[in-house]
Protein backbone atom coordinates (compact mmCIF):
# COMPACT_ATOMS: atom_id res chain seq x y z
CA UNK A 1 0.00 0.00 0.00
CA UNK A 2 1.37 3.17 -0.81
CA UNK A 3 2.52 5.90 1.87
CA UNK A 4 0.00 7.94 3.37
CA UNK A 5 -0.72 10.88 4.84
CA UNK A 6 -2.94 13.45 5.43
CA UNK A 7 -2.52 16.67 3.74
CA UNK A 8 -3.81 18.73 7.15
CA UNK A 9 -0.39 17.26 8.59
CA UNK A 10 1.00 18.35 5.60
CA UNK A 11 -0.21 21.77 6.12
CA UNK A 12 -0.01 22.15 9.71
CA UNK A 13 3.96 20.91 8.86
CA UNK A 14 4.50 23.43 6.84
CA UNK A 15 2.85 26.20 8.50
CA UNK A 16 4.75 25.95 11.97
CA UNK A 17 7.92 25.68 9.58
CA UNK A 18 7.00 29.12 7.62
CA UNK A 19 5.95 30.48 10.95
CA UNK A 20 9.71 30.35 12.62
CA UNK A 21 10.95 31.99 9.19
CA UNK A 22 8.33 34.53 9.11
CA UNK A 23 7.12 36.70 12.04
CA UNK A 24 4.33 38.11 9.99
CA UNK A 25 2.22 34.87 9.81
CA UNK A 26 -0.18 34.86 11.91
CA UNK A 27 -3.40 32.07 12.12
CA UNK A 28 -6.93 31.94 12.96
CA UNK A 29 -9.40 29.26 13.62
CA UNK A 30 -13.20 29.10 14.20
CA UNK A 31 -13.24 26.64 16.98
CA UNK A 32 -12.01 24.05 15.08
CA UNK A 33 -8.09 23.87 15.96
CA UNK A 34 -7.87 20.50 17.09
CA UNK A 35 -9.70 18.73 13.54
CA UNK A 36 -7.84 21.46 11.17
CA UNK A 37 -4.22 20.55 13.23
CA UNK A 38 -3.92 24.36 13.38
CA UNK A 39 -3.56 23.82 17.12
CA UNK A 40 0.10 22.65 16.17
CA UNK A 41 1.17 26.02 15.29
CA UNK A 42 -0.76 27.76 18.70
CA UNK A 43 1.43 25.16 20.38
CA UNK A 44 4.24 26.35 18.90
CA UNK A 45 3.03 30.43 18.46
CA UNK A 46 0.20 31.13 21.15
CA UNK A 47 0.44 34.74 20.50
CA UNK A 48 0.44 34.24 16.95
CA UNK A 49 -2.89 32.44 17.24
CA UNK A 50 -6.36 33.33 17.23
CA UNK A 51 -9.49 31.03 18.14
CA UNK A 52 -12.36 33.41 16.88
CA UNK A 53 -14.43 31.05 17.75
CA UNK A 54 -17.62 29.86 15.89
CA UNK A 55 -18.47 32.74 13.55
CA UNK A 56 -17.27 32.26 10.10
CA UNK A 57 -18.16 35.67 8.96
CA UNK A 58 -16.74 37.60 11.72
CA UNK A 59 -13.30 35.16 11.33
CA UNK A 60 -12.69 36.31 7.76
CA UNK A 61 -13.42 40.48 8.40
CA UNK A 62 -10.74 40.15 11.41
CA UNK A 63 -8.52 38.75 9.15
CA UNK A 64 -8.94 41.19 6.91
CA UNK A 65 -8.03 44.00 9.30
CA UNK A 66 -5.07 41.71 10.50
CA UNK A 67 -4.03 42.02 6.62
CA UNK A 68 -4.81 45.85 6.68
CA UNK A 69 -2.12 45.60 10.31
CA UNK A 70 0.67 44.77 7.98
CA UNK A 71 0.22 40.50 8.76
CA UNK A 72 -0.46 37.54 6.50
CA UNK A 73 -3.19 35.60 7.87
CA UNK A 74 -4.44 31.98 7.60
CA UNK A 75 -7.65 32.06 8.43
CA UNK A 76 -8.77 28.71 8.63
CA UNK A 77 -12.39 26.83 8.87
CA UNK A 78 -14.13 24.01 7.59
CA UNK A 79 -14.39 24.50 3.74
CA UNK A 80 -18.17 24.56 3.31
CA UNK A 81 -19.29 26.75 6.54
CA UNK A 82 -16.13 28.46 5.28
CA UNK A 83 -16.83 29.73 1.65
CA UNK A 84 -21.26 29.71 2.24
CA UNK A 85 -21.26 31.37 5.07
CA UNK A 86 -18.51 34.22 4.52
CA UNK A 87 -18.65 34.18 1.13
CA UNK A 88 -19.82 37.49 0.90
CA UNK A 89 -16.82 38.57 3.76
CA UNK A 90 -14.18 37.18 0.97
CA UNK A 91 -15.60 39.63 -1.80
CA UNK A 92 -15.48 42.69 0.00
CA UNK A 93 -13.74 42.66 3.13
CA UNK A 94 -10.66 40.64 0.99
CA UNK A 95 -10.74 40.59 -2.15
CA UNK A 96 -12.50 43.64 -3.17
CA UNK A 97 -10.01 45.02 -0.69
CA UNK A 98 -7.60 43.38 -2.04
CA UNK A 99 -6.22 42.04 1.84
CA UNK A 100 -3.54 39.85 1.60
CA UNK A 101 -5.46 37.08 3.73
CA UNK A 102 -4.87 32.80 2.87
CA UNK A 103 -8.47 31.44 3.20
CA UNK A 104 -8.09 27.89 4.38
CA UNK A 105 -10.85 25.27 3.93
CA UNK A 106 -10.51 22.05 5.71
CA UNK A 107 -12.85 18.99 5.47
CA UNK A 108 -12.09 19.27 1.15
CA UNK A 109 -14.69 17.09 -0.50
CA UNK A 110 -15.53 13.57 1.41
CA UNK A 111 -12.86 14.11 4.22
CA UNK A 112 -15.39 15.07 6.12
CA UNK A 113 -16.70 11.44 5.64
CA UNK A 114 -19.23 10.06 8.15
CA UNK A 115 -20.28 13.71 8.87
CA UNK A 116 -22.74 13.76 6.26
CA UNK A 117 -24.05 16.24 3.23
CA UNK A 118 -23.73 19.27 5.40
CA UNK A 119 -19.85 18.73 6.25
CA UNK A 120 -19.12 17.98 2.89
CA UNK A 121 -17.10 20.97 0.85
CA UNK A 122 -18.71 19.54 -3.19
CA UNK A 123 -19.06 23.53 -3.75
CA UNK A 124 -16.46 25.25 -2.83
CA UNK A 125 -14.02 25.35 -5.78
CA UNK A 126 -16.88 26.90 -7.60
CA UNK A 127 -17.30 29.29 -4.96
CA UNK A 128 -13.93 30.88 -4.64
CA UNK A 129 -13.39 30.29 -8.38
CA UNK A 130 -15.93 32.86 -8.86
CA UNK A 131 -14.20 36.06 -7.00
CA UNK A 132 -12.10 38.27 -8.84
CA UNK A 133 -8.42 38.15 -7.23
CA UNK A 134 -8.83 34.82 -5.57
CA UNK A 135 -6.35 32.47 -6.56
CA UNK A 136 -7.59 28.67 -5.61
CA UNK A 137 -5.35 26.06 -4.92
CA UNK A 138 -6.06 22.28 -4.78
CA UNK A 139 -3.12 20.19 -3.89
CA UNK A 140 -3.50 16.62 -4.57
CA UNK A 141 -1.40 15.02 -1.14
CA UNK A 142 0.42 16.15 1.96
CA UNK A 143 3.75 16.70 -0.16
CA UNK A 144 2.31 19.03 -2.38
CA UNK A 145 0.35 20.34 0.33
CA UNK A 146 3.81 21.68 1.73
CA UNK A 147 4.88 23.81 -1.34
CA UNK A 148 1.07 24.81 -1.91
CA UNK A 149 1.37 26.49 1.79
CA UNK A 150 4.38 28.40 1.32
CA UNK A 151 3.71 29.81 -2.06
CA UNK A 152 0.49 30.90 -0.96
CA UNK A 153 2.58 33.36 1.57
CA UNK A 154 4.70 34.28 -0.87
CA UNK A 155 1.89 34.86 -3.23
CA UNK A 156 0.71 38.59 -2.72
CA UNK A 157 -3.05 38.85 -2.90
CA UNK A 158 -6.26 36.43 -1.69
CA UNK A 159 -5.52 33.14 -1.86
CA UNK A 160 -7.92 30.08 -1.28
CA UNK A 161 -6.34 26.73 -0.44
CA UNK A 162 -8.46 23.27 -0.47
CA UNK A 163 -6.83 21.08 2.41
CA UNK A 164 -8.21 17.37 3.29
CA UNK A 165 -8.99 15.65 6.66
CA UNK A 166 -7.80 12.18 5.89
CA UNK A 167 -4.91 10.29 5.20
CA UNK A 168 -4.41 9.80 1.35
CA UNK A 169 -1.57 8.45 -0.76
CA UNK A 170 1.38 10.33 -1.30
CA UNK A 171 1.94 10.67 -4.90
CA UNK A 172 3.74 13.51 -5.71
CA UNK A 173 7.36 13.96 -5.57
CA UNK A 174 9.01 16.28 -3.16
CA UNK A 175 11.20 17.61 -5.43
CA UNK A 176 9.09 18.32 -7.99
CA UNK A 177 8.99 22.19 -8.48
CA UNK A 178 5.84 23.73 -7.52
CA UNK A 179 4.77 26.98 -8.96
CA UNK A 180 1.12 28.66 -8.67
CA UNK A 181 -0.70 28.65 -12.07
CA UNK A 182 1.56 26.04 -13.57
CA UNK A 183 0.16 22.38 -14.37
CA UNK A 184 1.84 19.48 -14.03
CA UNK A 185 2.31 16.94 -16.83
CA UNK A 186 2.72 13.87 -14.81
CA UNK A 187 2.39 11.64 -17.86
CA UNK A 188 2.55 11.66 -21.19
CA UNK A 189 0.03 10.30 -24.03
CA UNK A 190 -1.68 10.58 -27.28
CA UNK A 191 -5.06 9.01 -27.20
CA UNK A 192 -6.42 11.26 -24.38
CA UNK A 193 -5.92 13.64 -21.57
CA UNK A 194 -6.67 12.93 -18.03
CA UNK A 195 -6.76 16.11 -16.21
CA UNK A 196 -6.95 16.18 -12.20
CA UNK A 197 -7.09 18.18 -9.08
CA UNK A 198 -6.80 17.25 -5.53
CA UNK A 199 -6.75 13.70 -4.62
CA UNK A 200 -8.09 12.47 -7.80
CA UNK A 201 -4.43 12.53 -9.42
CA UNK A 202 -3.84 9.12 -7.88
CA UNK A 203 -6.93 7.56 -9.64
CA UNK A 204 -6.16 9.47 -12.60
CA UNK A 205 -2.54 7.96 -12.88
CA UNK A 206 -4.21 4.40 -11.80
CA UNK A 207 -6.92 5.20 -14.63
CA UNK A 208 -3.61 5.84 -16.99
CA UNK A 209 -1.99 2.34 -16.12
CA UNK A 210 -5.79 0.34 -16.91
CA UNK A 211 -5.48 2.41 -20.26
CA UNK A 212 -2.05 1.07 -21.30
CA UNK A 213 -3.45 -2.51 -21.08
CA UNK A 214 -6.08 -1.82 -23.39
CA UNK A 215 -3.69 -0.14 -25.34
CA UNK A 216 -4.62 3.30 -24.60
CA UNK A 217 -2.27 6.09 -24.14
CA UNK A 218 -3.44 8.37 -21.92
CA UNK A 219 -1.52 11.80 -20.54
CA UNK A 220 -2.36 12.68 -16.78
CA UNK A 221 -1.81 16.59 -16.54
CA UNK A 222 -2.34 17.84 -12.98
CA UNK A 223 -3.41 21.01 -12.42
CA UNK A 224 -3.14 21.73 -8.52
CA UNK A 225 -4.11 25.66 -9.28
CA UNK A 226 -7.84 25.93 -10.56
CA UNK A 227 -7.42 29.41 -10.77
CA UNK A 228 -5.61 31.13 -12.91
CA UNK A 229 -5.61 27.83 -14.33
CA UNK A 230 -2.62 26.72 -17.08
CA UNK A 231 -4.50 27.32 -20.22
CA UNK A 232 -1.59 26.63 -22.62
CA UNK A 233 -0.97 23.40 -20.79
CA UNK A 234 -4.63 22.55 -21.52
CA UNK A 235 -4.83 23.92 -24.70
CA UNK A 236 -1.68 21.93 -26.16
CA UNK A 237 -2.44 18.67 -24.31
CA UNK A 238 -6.21 19.04 -25.95
CA UNK A 239 -4.73 19.76 -29.40
CA UNK A 240 -2.58 16.55 -28.95
CA UNK A 241 -5.27 14.49 -27.81
CA UNK A 242 -8.39 15.50 -28.64
CA UNK A 243 -10.05 13.90 -25.84
CA UNK A 244 -10.01 15.07 -22.55
CA UNK A 245 -11.19 13.54 -18.99
CA UNK A 246 -11.90 15.85 -16.20
CA UNK A 247 -11.59 14.23 -12.64
CA UNK A 248 -12.30 16.15 -9.55
CA UNK A 249 -13.78 15.78 -5.79
CA UNK A 250 -15.56 18.53 -6.41
CA UNK A 251 -19.18 18.88 -8.20
CA UNK A 252 -18.79 18.88 -12.00
CA UNK A 253 -21.02 22.29 -12.02
CA UNK A 254 -18.23 25.59 -11.56
CA UNK A 255 -15.12 23.42 -10.38
CA UNK A 256 -12.02 21.74 -12.48
CA UNK A 257 -14.74 20.42 -15.08
CA UNK A 258 -16.37 23.68 -15.95
CA UNK A 259 -12.85 25.45 -15.65
CA UNK A 260 -11.27 23.31 -18.27
CA UNK A 261 -14.62 23.20 -20.32
CA UNK A 262 -14.34 26.84 -20.51
CA UNK A 263 -10.88 26.83 -21.89
CA UNK A 264 -11.56 23.78 -24.46
CA UNK A 265 -14.80 25.01 -26.32
CA UNK A 266 -12.80 29.43 -26.25
CA UNK A 267 -9.57 28.20 -27.45
CA UNK A 268 -8.91 24.13 -28.43
CA UNK A 269 -12.49 22.65 -28.78
CA UNK A 270 -12.12 18.71 -27.81
CA UNK A 271 -14.51 16.12 -26.54
CA UNK A 272 -14.74 16.19 -22.92
CA UNK A 273 -16.43 14.34 -20.37
CA UNK A 274 -16.38 15.62 -16.40
CA UNK A 275 -16.08 13.15 -13.35
CA UNK A 276 -16.98 14.94 -10.17
CA UNK A 277 -20.55 14.59 -8.09
CA UNK A 278 -23.15 14.93 -10.13
CA UNK A 279 -25.15 17.96 -8.82
CA UNK A 280 -26.08 16.07 -5.49
CA UNK A 281 -25.32 16.84 -1.91
CA UNK A 282 -23.30 13.60 -0.04
CA UNK A 283 -24.12 11.36 2.46
CA UNK A 284 -22.60 9.74 5.79
CA UNK A 285 -20.17 7.35 4.77
CA UNK A 286 -16.52 6.26 5.42
CA UNK A 287 -14.48 8.46 2.94
CA UNK A 288 -13.63 5.21 0.61
CA UNK A 289 -17.58 4.56 0.40
CA UNK A 290 -18.07 7.70 -0.58
CA UNK A 291 -15.71 7.88 -3.59
CA UNK A 292 -16.86 4.72 -4.54
CA UNK A 293 -20.24 5.95 -4.24
CA UNK A 294 -19.30 9.06 -5.93
CA UNK A 295 -17.57 7.16 -8.78
CA UNK A 296 -14.25 9.18 -8.24
CA UNK A 297 -12.19 6.16 -8.95
CA UNK A 298 -9.50 5.05 -11.42
CA UNK A 299 -12.24 2.50 -12.99
CA UNK A 300 -14.51 5.49 -14.02
CA UNK A 301 -11.69 7.50 -15.24
CA UNK A 302 -10.86 4.65 -17.48
CA UNK A 303 -14.24 3.39 -18.28
CA UNK A 304 -15.15 6.88 -19.50
CA UNK A 305 -11.59 7.77 -21.34
CA UNK A 306 -12.75 4.64 -23.55
CA UNK A 307 -16.45 5.35 -24.27
CA UNK A 308 -15.38 8.96 -25.31
CA UNK A 309 -12.79 6.88 -27.37
CA UNK A 310 -15.18 4.56 -28.99
CA UNK A 311 -16.96 8.17 -30.45
CA UNK A 312 -13.67 8.69 -32.41
CA UNK A 313 -14.11 8.89 -35.68
CA UNK A 314 -11.68 6.01 -36.85
CA UNK B 1 -13.00 68.91 28.47
CA UNK B 2 -14.91 71.30 26.38
CA UNK B 3 -14.45 73.35 23.14
CA UNK B 4 -12.99 77.23 23.12
CA UNK B 5 -14.90 79.47 20.93
CA UNK B 6 -12.77 79.44 18.52
CA UNK B 7 -13.08 75.93 17.74
CA UNK B 8 -16.57 75.49 18.07
CA UNK B 9 -16.68 78.57 15.30
CA UNK B 10 -14.09 75.96 13.08
CA UNK B 11 -16.47 73.12 14.06
CA UNK B 12 -19.38 75.33 13.06
CA UNK B 13 -18.14 76.38 9.87
CA UNK B 14 -16.65 72.68 8.91
CA UNK B 15 -19.99 71.03 9.43
CA UNK B 16 -21.63 72.97 7.25
CA UNK B 17 -19.20 72.92 4.61
CA UNK B 18 -19.30 69.38 4.71
CA UNK B 19 -23.16 69.58 4.48
CA UNK B 20 -22.56 71.65 1.67
CA UNK B 21 -20.00 69.34 0.24
CA UNK B 22 -22.92 66.53 0.51
CA UNK B 23 -25.74 67.74 -1.38
CA UNK B 24 -23.97 69.08 -3.64
CA UNK B 25 -22.25 65.24 -4.64
CA UNK B 26 -24.92 63.74 -4.50
CA UNK B 27 -26.91 66.18 -6.79
CA UNK B 28 -23.83 65.94 -9.41
CA UNK B 29 -24.53 62.21 -9.14
CA UNK B 30 -28.25 62.19 -9.20
CA UNK B 31 -27.48 59.56 -6.94
CA UNK B 32 -26.55 58.62 -3.54
CA UNK B 33 -27.08 58.57 0.61
CA UNK B 34 -27.69 62.40 2.05
CA UNK B 35 -29.96 60.95 4.47
CA UNK B 36 -27.09 59.01 6.62
CA UNK B 37 -24.25 61.03 5.79
CA UNK B 38 -25.57 64.24 6.96
CA UNK B 39 -26.55 62.47 10.48
CA UNK B 40 -22.79 61.76 10.92
CA UNK B 41 -21.77 64.87 9.82
CA UNK B 42 -20.60 66.38 13.43
CA UNK B 43 -19.35 62.40 14.49
CA UNK B 44 -17.03 62.07 11.35
CA UNK B 45 -15.83 65.40 11.57
CA UNK B 46 -14.30 65.71 15.64
CA UNK B 47 -13.13 62.21 15.09
CA UNK B 48 -11.28 63.14 12.39
CA UNK B 49 -10.04 66.84 12.99
CA UNK B 50 -9.33 65.78 17.38
CA UNK B 51 -8.54 62.32 17.49
CA UNK B 52 -7.98 60.12 14.51
CA UNK B 53 -4.03 59.68 14.03
CA UNK B 54 -3.66 59.83 10.74
CA UNK B 55 -1.24 61.52 7.93
CA UNK B 56 -2.60 62.49 4.64
CA UNK B 57 0.58 63.42 3.50
CA UNK B 58 1.51 59.24 3.85
CA UNK B 59 -1.65 57.53 4.26
CA UNK B 60 -0.70 54.18 4.63
CA UNK B 61 2.01 55.11 8.23
CA UNK B 62 2.30 51.90 9.67
CA UNK B 63 0.98 53.24 13.04
CA UNK B 64 -2.21 55.28 11.90
CA UNK B 65 -5.32 54.65 13.65
CA UNK B 66 -8.13 53.21 11.44
CA UNK B 67 -11.22 54.27 10.66
CA UNK B 68 -14.02 51.73 8.83
CA UNK B 69 -17.24 52.93 7.18
CA UNK B 70 -19.01 49.93 8.14
CA UNK B 71 -22.04 52.02 7.02
CA UNK B 72 -20.33 52.06 3.39
CA UNK B 73 -23.36 54.30 1.83
CA UNK B 74 -22.66 56.92 3.47
CA UNK B 75 -20.17 58.45 1.31
CA UNK B 76 -20.33 61.44 0.79
CA UNK B 77 -20.01 62.25 3.99
CA UNK B 78 -16.87 60.20 4.56
CA UNK B 79 -15.47 61.61 1.03
CA UNK B 80 -16.26 65.22 2.31
CA UNK B 81 -13.94 64.50 5.94
CA UNK B 82 -11.51 62.63 3.95
CA UNK B 83 -11.12 65.96 1.44
CA UNK B 84 -11.29 68.46 4.30
CA UNK B 85 -8.54 66.73 5.90
CA UNK B 86 -6.42 66.58 3.26
CA UNK B 87 -6.18 63.07 1.70
CA UNK B 88 -7.25 64.33 -1.43
CA UNK B 89 -8.20 67.15 -3.47
CA UNK B 90 -11.95 68.46 -2.83
CA UNK B 91 -12.40 69.49 -6.33
CA UNK B 92 -12.70 65.92 -6.68
CA UNK B 93 -16.00 65.03 -5.02
CA UNK B 94 -17.38 66.22 -8.03
CA UNK B 95 -16.44 63.01 -9.65
CA UNK B 96 -18.55 61.49 -6.76
CA UNK B 97 -20.03 58.27 -8.60
CA UNK B 98 -18.95 58.98 -12.03
CA UNK B 99 -17.63 56.12 -14.23
CA UNK B 100 -14.23 57.29 -14.82
CA UNK B 101 -13.59 57.77 -10.91
CA UNK B 102 -12.43 56.43 -7.90
CA UNK B 103 -15.01 58.28 -5.84
CA UNK B 104 -17.33 55.11 -5.81
CA UNK B 105 -21.27 54.74 -4.69
CA UNK B 106 -19.69 52.79 -2.02
CA UNK B 107 -15.87 52.95 -0.51
CA UNK B 108 -13.09 50.88 -2.52
CA UNK B 109 -10.24 50.46 -0.20
CA UNK B 110 -7.17 49.82 -2.85
CA UNK B 111 -8.06 53.32 -4.78
CA UNK B 112 -9.01 55.89 -2.10
CA UNK B 113 -6.20 57.50 0.19
CA UNK B 114 -7.09 57.25 3.69
CA UNK B 115 -9.55 54.43 3.07
CA UNK B 116 -8.17 50.98 4.37
CA UNK B 117 -11.00 48.36 3.46
CA UNK B 118 -13.79 48.67 0.75
CA UNK B 119 -17.47 48.63 2.66
CA UNK B 120 -21.26 48.59 0.82
CA UNK B 121 -22.57 44.95 2.47
CA UNK B 122 -23.57 46.12 5.59
CA UNK B 123 -21.90 44.02 9.13
CA UNK B 124 -18.37 44.03 7.69
CA UNK B 125 -16.53 46.57 9.20
CA UNK B 126 -16.43 45.68 13.00
CA UNK B 127 -14.53 42.57 12.19
CA UNK B 128 -12.30 44.49 10.01
CA UNK B 129 -11.69 46.71 13.07
CA UNK B 130 -11.20 43.97 15.64
CA UNK B 131 -8.37 42.75 13.43
CA UNK B 132 -6.77 45.74 13.09
CA UNK B 133 -6.71 46.45 17.15
CA UNK B 134 -5.83 42.64 17.60
CA UNK B 135 -2.40 43.19 15.71
CA UNK B 136 -1.83 46.76 17.54
CA UNK B 137 -1.88 44.68 20.79
CA UNK B 138 0.23 41.89 19.89
CA UNK B 139 3.04 44.33 18.85
CA UNK B 140 2.27 46.97 21.69
CA UNK B 141 1.00 49.65 19.63
CA UNK B 142 -0.96 52.37 20.68
CA UNK B 143 -2.99 52.80 17.57
CA UNK B 144 -6.44 52.58 17.57
CA UNK B 145 -9.25 51.42 15.19
CA UNK B 146 -12.87 53.16 14.72
CA UNK B 147 -15.77 51.78 12.78
CA UNK B 148 -18.90 53.61 12.23
CA UNK B 149 -22.30 51.53 11.95
CA UNK B 150 -25.62 52.68 11.36
CA UNK B 151 -28.07 51.79 13.51
CA UNK B 152 -30.04 49.69 10.85
CA UNK B 153 -26.88 48.09 10.25
CA UNK B 154 -27.39 46.12 13.66
CA UNK B 155 -29.72 43.78 12.48
CA UNK B 156 -26.44 42.22 10.51
CA UNK B 157 -25.66 39.29 12.98
CA UNK B 158 -21.84 39.54 12.08
CA UNK B 159 -21.76 43.01 14.18
CA UNK B 160 -22.86 41.22 16.82
CA UNK B 161 -20.06 38.06 16.41
CA UNK B 162 -17.53 40.97 16.21
CA UNK B 163 -18.82 42.70 19.77
CA UNK B 164 -18.79 39.62 20.90
CA UNK B 165 -14.98 39.03 19.93
CA UNK B 166 -13.86 42.69 20.65
CA UNK B 167 -15.30 42.07 24.09
CA UNK B 168 -13.55 38.61 24.53
CA UNK B 169 -10.03 39.67 23.55
CA UNK B 170 -10.43 42.74 25.72
CA UNK B 171 -9.95 45.49 23.12
CA UNK B 172 -10.02 48.44 24.66
CA UNK B 173 -8.81 49.94 21.45
CA UNK B 174 -11.46 49.72 19.52
CA UNK B 175 -14.65 52.14 19.25
CA UNK B 176 -17.80 51.58 18.04
CA UNK B 177 -19.63 54.59 16.75
CA UNK B 178 -23.19 53.53 15.89
CA UNK B 179 -25.10 56.44 13.94
CA UNK B 180 -28.27 55.85 15.63
CA UNK B 181 -30.21 58.34 13.42
CA UNK B 182 -33.50 55.98 13.78
CA UNK B 183 -34.52 55.28 10.54
CA UNK B 184 -33.54 52.50 7.91
CA UNK B 185 -34.37 52.39 3.85
CA UNK B 186 -38.04 51.34 4.15
CA UNK B 187 -39.20 53.39 7.29
CA UNK B 188 -38.07 53.41 10.97
CA UNK B 189 -36.25 51.08 12.49
CA UNK B 190 -38.47 50.65 15.40
CA UNK B 191 -41.29 49.70 12.70
CA UNK B 192 -38.89 47.42 10.56
CA UNK B 193 -36.91 45.47 13.44
CA UNK B 194 -36.56 47.11 16.82
CA UNK B 195 -33.04 47.53 18.48
CA UNK B 196 -34.73 48.23 22.08
CA UNK B 197 -32.90 48.75 24.51
CA UNK B 198 -29.28 48.74 22.64
CA UNK B 199 -26.99 50.31 25.30
CA UNK B 200 -27.86 47.40 27.52
CA UNK B 201 -27.42 44.93 24.80
CA UNK B 202 -23.73 46.13 24.13
CA UNK B 203 -23.10 46.68 27.67
CA UNK B 204 -24.29 42.99 28.34
CA UNK B 205 -21.91 41.85 25.38
CA UNK B 206 -18.93 43.18 27.48
CA UNK B 207 -18.99 47.04 26.30
CA UNK B 208 -17.95 50.25 27.76
CA UNK B 209 -21.23 52.25 26.54
CA UNK B 210 -21.51 56.34 26.47
CA UNK B 211 -24.62 57.47 24.97
CA UNK B 212 -24.40 61.41 23.57
CA UNK B 213 -26.04 63.77 21.44
CA UNK B 214 -24.73 63.40 17.85
CA UNK B 215 -24.88 66.65 17.18
CA UNK B 216 -23.04 68.08 19.52
CA UNK B 217 -19.59 68.35 18.92
CA UNK B 218 -18.04 68.96 22.24
CA UNK B 219 -20.30 65.54 23.31
CA UNK B 220 -18.57 63.93 20.53
CA UNK B 221 -15.14 64.91 21.38
CA UNK B 222 -15.47 64.00 24.84
CA UNK B 223 -17.23 60.48 24.06
CA UNK B 224 -14.05 59.75 22.07
CA UNK B 225 -11.78 60.95 25.42
CA UNK B 226 -13.82 58.77 27.47
CA UNK B 227 -13.73 55.52 24.73
CA UNK B 228 -9.53 56.05 25.16
CA UNK B 229 -9.15 56.16 29.00
CA UNK B 230 -11.35 53.44 28.60
CA UNK B 231 -9.21 50.13 29.63
CA UNK B 232 -10.04 46.50 29.18
CA UNK B 233 -13.34 46.36 27.05
CA UNK B 234 -13.91 48.03 23.62
CA UNK B 235 -15.97 51.20 23.88
CA UNK B 236 -19.53 51.85 21.91
CA UNK B 237 -20.70 55.37 21.48
CA UNK B 238 -24.22 55.25 21.16
CA UNK B 239 -24.81 58.85 19.38
CA UNK B 240 -28.32 59.97 18.81
CA UNK B 241 -28.60 62.07 15.19
CA UNK B 242 -31.16 63.13 13.51
CA UNK B 243 -31.29 61.34 9.52
CA UNK B 244 -30.71 64.03 6.90
CA UNK B 245 -29.63 66.53 9.46
CA UNK B 246 -29.18 70.32 8.96
CA UNK B 247 -31.68 70.34 5.50
CA UNK B 248 -35.68 70.93 6.67
CA UNK B 249 -36.91 68.78 4.17
CA UNK B 250 -34.30 66.17 4.76
CA UNK B 251 -34.86 65.65 8.28
CA UNK B 252 -36.28 62.70 9.84
CA UNK B 253 -37.61 61.12 7.15
CA UNK B 254 -36.32 57.89 5.40
CA UNK B 255 -37.47 58.88 2.02
CA UNK B 256 -34.39 60.96 1.85
CA UNK B 257 -32.28 57.79 2.59
CA UNK B 258 -30.92 57.12 -0.95
CA UNK B 259 -32.35 59.88 -2.89
CA UNK B 260 -30.76 62.89 -4.80
CA UNK B 261 -31.80 66.39 -3.81
CA UNK B 262 -32.74 68.04 -7.27
CA UNK B 263 -31.22 71.61 -8.70
CA UNK B 264 -34.30 73.21 -7.03
CA UNK B 265 -33.83 71.49 -3.81
CA UNK B 266 -30.08 71.48 -3.87
CA UNK B 267 -30.87 75.36 -4.11
CA UNK B 268 -33.03 75.26 -0.96
CA UNK B 269 -30.57 73.24 0.73
CA UNK B 270 -27.65 75.52 0.13
CA UNK B 271 -29.57 78.70 1.58
CA UNK B 272 -30.38 76.58 4.55
CA UNK B 273 -26.56 75.36 4.80
CA UNK B 274 -25.08 79.68 5.04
Amino acid sequence: MANQEAPRKGFADALIRLGEQHEDIVVLDADCAKSNMTNLFKNRFPERFFNIGISECDLVGTAAGMAIAGKVPFANAYANFLTGRAFDQMRISVCYSNNNVKIVGHNAGTSAAQEGATHLPLEDISLMRSLPRMTVIVPADAVEMEKAVEAAYYHKGPVYLRVGKLPVPIVTKREEPFEIGKAILYRSGTDVTIISTGIMLGESLKAAEELEMQNISAEVLHIHTIKPIDQEAIIASAAKTGHVITAEEHSIIGGLGSAVAEVLSEHQPAKLRRIGTNDRFGVSGKMDELLDLFELRAGRIAATAAELLGERVR
Amino acid sequence: MGFSEERKQFYSELTKTIRRHIVKMTNHAGSGHPGGSLSATELMSVLFFEHLNVNPADPDWDDRDCFFLSKGHCTPVYYSVLAEKGFFDTAELMTFRDVDGRLHGHPCGEHIPGVDVSSGSLGQGLSVANGVAMIAKLEGSSRRSYCMIGDGELQEGQVWEAAMTAAHFQLDNVCAIIDWNKIQLDDFVENIKGLKNLGDKFRSFGWHVVEIDGHDVEAVHEAFQEAKSTKGMPTAILAHTIKGKGISFMENTHEWHGLAPNDEQLEIALKELV
